[in-house]
């Protein structure tokens, strides 16, 4: 059947380039800061030549390296924990009869989506300031970890949940009608299937735990400097382009954990 | 969300009988729920509990609190105690900031919107294997460090930064234009710290969109305009009101942006509330504050419920 009109119908004038815009505002400025990191000039702002020299240089400086010991101590536990958890939360909210208080349980998890970081922050430091007051329990960087498992299980939660809803349930009846216990169809044919959405998650997980600032400030304690409170310490004083060199392996580093999260989820889509 | 439970791929009746008894013999999994609600629970919900009762009690002069129940955090919101005769003087100071911290919340909102739209809809309408490099493209930045991310426009926009630089090498200006702490500063950081927060519902919204629909708005002798306004628009309505919400709420608390861009003189809620906290040695102000912004959000939040749950009835 011939088209009535020869116009493309999904095509809006002038919205090209609003997209094109969009992309360039968000990575030039980006792009800008990646490109002075290697800057051979001390200024952050005159161009002199090119070097990696102030990557040796923040490789070599003790601080980051204590700032990057504490920031891999406190996500990678963030992220073991709350993916963990996230797993068995999906598990038990979709692979069950809807049980009284679920939806309330749904949001229990994804409350700390809702509520802004700044607030988050300040209450976790409040209950951390009561319970070393009244008892006088104080985790160390234990404290830290528990603040960022919290707000990473809902962005844990959300691929595993998606995946288990994915999943075409025959398989599961067919290992049960095989006289297979709910244990071994979990761990032979629930739990390899789920394992791209756990992957998923955790590196969201990670990225989120990795690069949070707000919580992490209000609640550190003195030595518990991570990677982005070093970056806002280094702001404060004269700045040389070793903290282009530190920002820019920051966002490498959430760049790779997007990519493997988002190709993950393609890889499924498909 | 309950929509979601229903995915495409329902068992047939008899299945579902069948899934219904290996459910119950499964009951016990809604068990494996607890250690997440346990720990959002105690680390996450109680905080907040902790909060409200802080906000009723009297400020220790060293920070934290004294167990006194007090209003004075909520009197401090509006009004300031004189020293001299103890009485009451209305003092706008937080007020203003709420409004202020508000005001660009509501212009980030709707510039993004203006942007994000047309990039969204643009987005939905590549062929699929391009689609794909699209929505990577949008994705980094909303992952990406939001501290580092403001450094960036930090560094375009200060007196010696790329933007005056180039101007005064062009001999457009002779001495540098101050962009750095303005409320331009803050205005342009939030703008470009929440647009692939706009981009990203927008577009899931627009990807569902049925062409047929625009097909047979043009059939029907639809200019262009009239298709955008009276089919596309109101088609993906539930993706804007998402996108708004997703950019309204974390720029009306957000911290991260006025912090650096502001530099400690243009102030915005999240500045103000963490102030209490550190310097001002105020906790339960910084908590009444905490809470003020919290009840601003609830209400945009049960706006966006209402706004949407008739949706979800029809499907």
């Amino acid at each position: 059947m011939a088209e009535p009109r020869s116009i493309d119908i999904k095509e809006q004038p002038g919205f090209r380039s609003i997209a094109v815009i969009c992309l360039l505002v968000l990575y030039v400025p980006v792009l800008i800061l990646m490109i002075f990191s290697l800057n051979s000039g001390s200024l952050v702002t005159h161009w002199e030549g090119v070097t990696l020299g102030w990557y040796g240089s923040a490789l070599r400086n003790e601080e980051f390296h204590n700032a990057a010991r504490n920031t891999l101590i406190i996500s990678i536990s963030a992220t073991i924990i709350s993916t963990v958890c996230a797993t068995l939360a999906a598990i038990g909210m979709t692979r069950v009869k809807p049980w009284r208080g679920l939806a309330a349980a749904f949001m229990v998890i994804n409350l700390p989506l809702m509520v802004p970081e700044i607030i988050t922050a300040v209450a976790t430091l409040s209950f951390f300031a009561l319970i070393a007051g009244t008892f006088g329990l104080n985790f160390g960087i234990g404290n830290l970890i528990l603040a960022h498992t919290v707000f990473c299980i809902p962005f844990a939660y959300m691929p595993i949940r998606a995946r288990l809803e994915d999943m075409d349930l025959t398989l599961e009846y067919a290992a049960a009608d095989l006289y297979a216990t709910p244990w071994k169809a979990f761990k032979r044919i629930t739990l390899p299937l789920l394992v791209p959405g756990i992957m998923s998650g955790a590196a969201l997980a990670f990225i989120v735990s990795f690069d949070d600032f707000t919580i992490t400030q209000l609640v550190a304690g003195p030595g518990q400097t991570t990677l982005p409170l070093y970056i806002w310490n280094q702001i404060r004083r004269p700045m040389t382009p070793e903290i282009n060199a530190i920002s820019t392996i920051l966002l490498l580093v959430s760049i790779l954990f997007v990519s493997v999260s988002f190709l993950i989820a393609r890889r499924r889509a498909k | 969300m309950t929509t979601a439970t229903l995915s495409p791929t329902m068992p047939s009746k008899a299945a579902l009988f069948e899934a219904q008894a290996v459910k119950a013999g499964a009951r016990r999994n809604r068990l494996l729920s607890l250690p997440a609600l346990l720990i959002i629970g105690i680390f996450g919900v109680l905080p907040l509990l902790i909060i409200c009762v802080y906000s009723f009690l009297a400020a220790a002069p060293y920070g934290g609190v004294q167990w006194r129940f007090s209003t004075d955090a909520y009197l401090n919101f509006l009004f300031q105690r004189d020293i001299f005769d103890d009485t009451l003087q209305f003092t706008p100071d937080f007020l203003i900031i709420y409004l202020r911290s508000f005001l660009f919340a509501v212009v980030t909102t709707i510039i993004c919107l203006l942007l994000g739209f047309p990039t969204a809809y643009f987005m939905a309408t590549r062929p699929p294997a391009q689609r794909n490099w699209w929505v990577l493209l949008i994705t980094i930045p909303f992952w990406s460090n939001l501290l580092v991310r403001t450094l960036a426009i930090m560094f375009i926009i200060r007196d010696e930064g790329l933007i005056n630089n180039a101007l005064l090498g062009l001999g457009v200006i002779d001495k540098p234009i101050t962009m750095l702490y303005t409320n331009f500063a803050i205005q342009l950081g939030l703008l470009y710290a929440f647009l692939p927060f706009m981009v990203l519902p927008l577009y899931s919204s627009l990807e569902k969109l049925d062409f047929r629909l625009i097909e047979a708005a043009y059939d029907l002798y639809a200019t262009r305009r009239q298709v955008l306004w009276r089919v596309i628009i109101p088609l993906s309505k539930p993706g804007i009101i998402a996108g708004c919400l997703l950019v309204f709420i974390p720029a009306l608390g957000a911290y991260v942006t006025p912090l650096i861009l502001g530099g400690g003189v243009h102030l915005m809620i999240g500045d103000l509330i963490a102030q209490q906290f550190g310097s001002g040695r105020n906790w339960p102000l910084g908590c009444a504050q905490a809470l003020i912004l919290m009840a601003a959000v609830l209400v945009a939040l049960f706006f966006y419920v209402r706004n949407t749950s008739g949706k979800v009835q029809h499907g």
